[in-house]
């Protein structure tokens, strides 16, 4: 029977079935659950699987394991790749000799996602080949011939699925595991270390291997051409394709669709037979207009009498994710055709409004609300990318700045230059700090900047699904490993200040917070309290003595915290109290009290 | 058949398994499936929407709008954000019981429940509104609430396989400890559609 898989988990599926022996990852949405899979078959399937502490030193790892002829896999967000940009723009000089897979998930909307980069124009960057799943069961497939593809071209080879091929769940038909060879082994050739000169030789080898991956791609059946009569025809990457299907099949019309599942490089000979068969053609694709371009090309350069549309005219969003009624309107609009008219829905009533929030019994929450005490409204507070950039949500409004991973510690210090005067903290979780805040701290401290490192340390990486991280006393694989101290880290980069606090405790936190800011020199507070969704043993619940109770609404208004709701007009806690104890701690009449 | 559900709720309230179980039993039965579901960010208190499709032909997992046969509410004012979804002939089986966002008590906008349940009572001809949290406490935990609406939606004979099909998925599916508080709150929601 077939298996009922998200296509994350059909990725990790598809690598087990190439015989990969290496995967390395750090989590990020929507890429987390392919490693996460992986990890949980490694021990049976002989397979090694770390979370490493960022996606450079993930790719590098996976590198290595290459180097040595071993299939290795390593998966990240879009945004992990720019970490990882460095090795990979020169790994593609290098090569590999071991298959090596790039899983690397898109997110356009964005749902998780800090921006909408598209992962095939940093492959057409990097000269890499790069495929598109459609669905979970084309992403399994595709994840067995990527690494073929990566050993007979001696490149590594991205698989770029995006938030709808992750998440999506499918019946998805399993293959056989095949027997890969024991690994060859590492062999000493000056191929492997880089210097000017074999950079432009292997410049021009990696120029040749662009035309010997596109005959590749040619040949393989995630590209497919169905012709239909008339001279219109449509062009569909990856998820798009499904959408396409769907809205044709709502117009009831019947044009030629070729659907590419391997945006670069482009499959020419296929798509130059459908361009030739068409005068009109509409290419639909998600984020940028890769396909689009190089049909553009292919198109000029082989003077056809055509009219090509797509993101370039004005047909399809440049922004933002398609669904089945975006690329509807446009195939109408393109076509000619009526859009069949749209139910008519009634006017919605006043909608509550719900974003997501830090949870009952963040200690985020605990250390935001010390930290806003201590510091005022004028302190400028810069964040980092986990949960607690939640904190920038009313009423705690406790995040000014969000850029990417590490940029709280850095992006403060260049406040710094400019108000030398103001107070500035700089909040980023446990995960983050090993990922890319111990070099911006380090960055801190010998260029003496006067900031306030906030270490948000939950013992875990929390908005990705509670992955470990060097911090913590075991691995992906659950092996038993040297948990890292942060403090002892933090004093060896040379800070002078550093207190370790109980947020839950919040005046101590506080306390901690004001001496942190007023310190000369950079100063470090580490809030540790592991996070409240991985606590199993709950403390005292509390609820209100509606008695003592004045109505002044503090609770409420001063944390945000979603287990604390309003009845006429008084607060009222719901069954969703953890106990932190955080409201009880400010309730200036004492009414809130632990359940007897 | 080709049949469309869309689950709506908010994050925490299981609706990622309540759309697994929906597609893992299509599977057993035989169909093709595909479900869309909102993992990350969103988990964190957030309005969630699951989609689940089970037929013959599929392509995508979103559901276009106007052509769910099935909303499933776990929650009163997420069930109204779903009605776009639903087709007009469609069935929409809700939870009455509300989840409060954090917004509406600091006063940034309102929830009101009387509104909006006459709201739904008003604009849905094929509705079944219950309160499912309650009965998922009768069974034992609010946690299953998810369990109750499903439940309930066997009990309507919409799904492409038995109810007795759905329940063996749904023990599958909780950890055993788990097992008779699941059964017990999968029971009441089927009878909750009884009446």
């Amino acid at each position: 029977m077939k298996k009922l898989l998200m296509g994350n988990e059909a990725i990790a599926y598809g690598a087990v079935e190439a015989g990969v022996r290496v995967a390395t990852a750090y989590p990020g949405t929507p890429s987390s659950e392919v490693f996460a899979a992986l990890a949980a078959m490694a021990k049976e399937n002989g397979i090694y699987a770390e979370w490493s502490i960022n996606e450079k030193a993930a790719l590098e790892v996976a590198a290595g394991a290459a180097y040595a002829g071993a299939r290795a896999m390593v998966t990240m967000k879009q945004v992990g790749l720019n970490v990882a940009a460095d090795p990979l723009m020169t790994l593609a000089y290098i090569g590999v000799k071991g298959g090596l897979v790039l899983v690397v998930a898109d997110d356009p909307g964005p749902h998780s996602s800090q921006n909408e980069q598209d992962t095939r124009k940093f492959a057409q960057l990097a000269k890499l080949p790069v495929l598109d799943p459609a669905a979970p069961q084309e992403a399994k497939d595709m994840t067995v011939a990527a690494f073929d593809i990566s050993e007979e071209l001696g490149l590594p080879v991205i698989l770029r699925p995006t938030t709808r091929t992750c998440h999506v769940c499918q019946d998805v038909e399993l293959g056989e595991q095949k027997n890969t060879p024991e690994p060859p082994g590492f062999a000493k050739d000056s191929r492997w270390v880089i210097f000017p000169s074999l950079a432009f030789k292997r410049h021009r080898w990696l120029n040749k291997q662009q035309e010997a991956a596109r005959n590749i791609l040619e040949s393989l059946p995630f590209n497919s051409s169905e012709y239909a009569e008339g001279d219109v025809g449509v062009v569909a990457c990856g998820v798009a394709y499904n959408y396409v299907k769907e809205a044709l099949g709502i117009l009831g019309v019947e044009v030629s669709v070729l659907k590419i599942g391997t945006p670069y490089p482009l499959p020419e000979k296929l798509a130059l037979k459908f361009l030739q068969r068409h005068r009109q053609v509409l290419v639909v694709e998600e984020q940028e207009p890769v396909v689009e371009d190089q049909l553009i090309n292919l198109t000029w350069s082989n003077g056809l009498p055509l009219k090509l549309s797509g993101k370039r005219g004005g047909y399809i969003p440049r922004e933002g994710e398609l669904d089945v009624d975006k690329v509807l309107s446009a195939l109408a609009k393109f076509i000619g055709t009526e859009l069949p008219r749209k139910q008519e829905n009634e006017v919605l009533p006043p909608m509550p409004l719900r974003t997501p929030v830090l949870c009952a019994g963040c200690p985020h929450r605990a250390s935001f609300y010390a930290f806003k005490q201590a510091a005022g409204n004028d302190a400028i507070f810069t964040g980092d990318i986990g949960c607690y950039t939640l904190g920038n949500m009313p009423p705690l409004n406790a995040m000014d700045t969000c850029l990417c991973m590490g940029a709280s510690i850095t992006i403060a210090s260049g406040l710094y230059r400019v108000e030398p005067e103001r107070k500035i903290a700089a909040f980023l979780g446990d995960s983050t700090f090993f990922h890319t805040g111990i070099a911006g701290l380090v960055n801190a401290v010998h260029n003496k900047a006067n900031i306030t490192v906030v270490i948000l340390d939950n013992r875990s990486t929390a908005m990705t699904g509670h992955q470990p991280h060097p911090g913590l006393e075991w691995t992906a694989t659950g092996e038993p490993t040297n948990g890292l101290d942060i403090t002892k880290i933090v004093k060896a980069c040379g800070v002078e200040m550093v207190r370790v606090v109980d947020p839950y405790d919040l005046e101590t936190a506080k306390q901690a917070a004001g001496e942190a800011l007023d310190f000369n020199g950079p100063a470090v507070v580490i809030m540790r309290r592991e996070c409240a969704a991985l606590t199993r043993k709950r403390q005292a619940l509390r609820q209100v003595d509606l008695e003592t109770c004045v109505g002044c609404g503090m609770c409420i208004d001063e944390l945000g915290c979603p287990a604390i709701i309003k009845q006429d007009g008084l607060p009222v806690i719901t069954n969703t109290c953890t106990g932190c104890g955080v409201c009880s701690q400010i309730c200036p009449t004492g009414a809130i009290r632990e359940v007897r | 058949m080709n049949l469309n559900i869309v689950i709506t709720g908010v994050g925490g309230q299981g609706n990622v398994l309540a759309s697994r179980i929906l597609a893992q039993a299509a599977v057993e039965a035989g169909y093709k499936v595909r479900t869309s579901e909102a993992i990350g960010m969103a988990q964190r208190e957030g309005m969630v929407m699951s989609h689940v499709r089970m037929g013959e032909c599929l392509y995508g997992a979103v559901i276009p709008d106007g052509k769910a046969d099935v909303l499933l509410g776990f929650e009163l004012a997420e069930t109204i954000r779903g009605l776009p979804k639903l087709n007009k002939k469609g069935v929409v089986i809700a939870n009455k019981s509300c989840v409060i966002p954090v917004s509406a008590a600091l006063g940034i906008s309102s929830y009101q429940r009387d509104k909006l349940t006459r709201y739904l009572q008003d604009h849905v001809n094929n509705l079944h509104l219950f309160d499912a949290t309650a009965l998922a406490a009768q069974a034992g935990t609010v946690k299953a609430t998810n369990i109750v609406l499903l439940g309930a939606l066997a009990a309507l004979n919409l799904l492409p396989y038995t109810c007795a099909d759905l329940l063996n998925v749904v023990l599958e599916s909780v950890p055993s400890k788990f097992k008779d508080v699941n059964k017990r709150a999968f029971e009441l929601g089927y009878r909750a559609m009884e009446v």
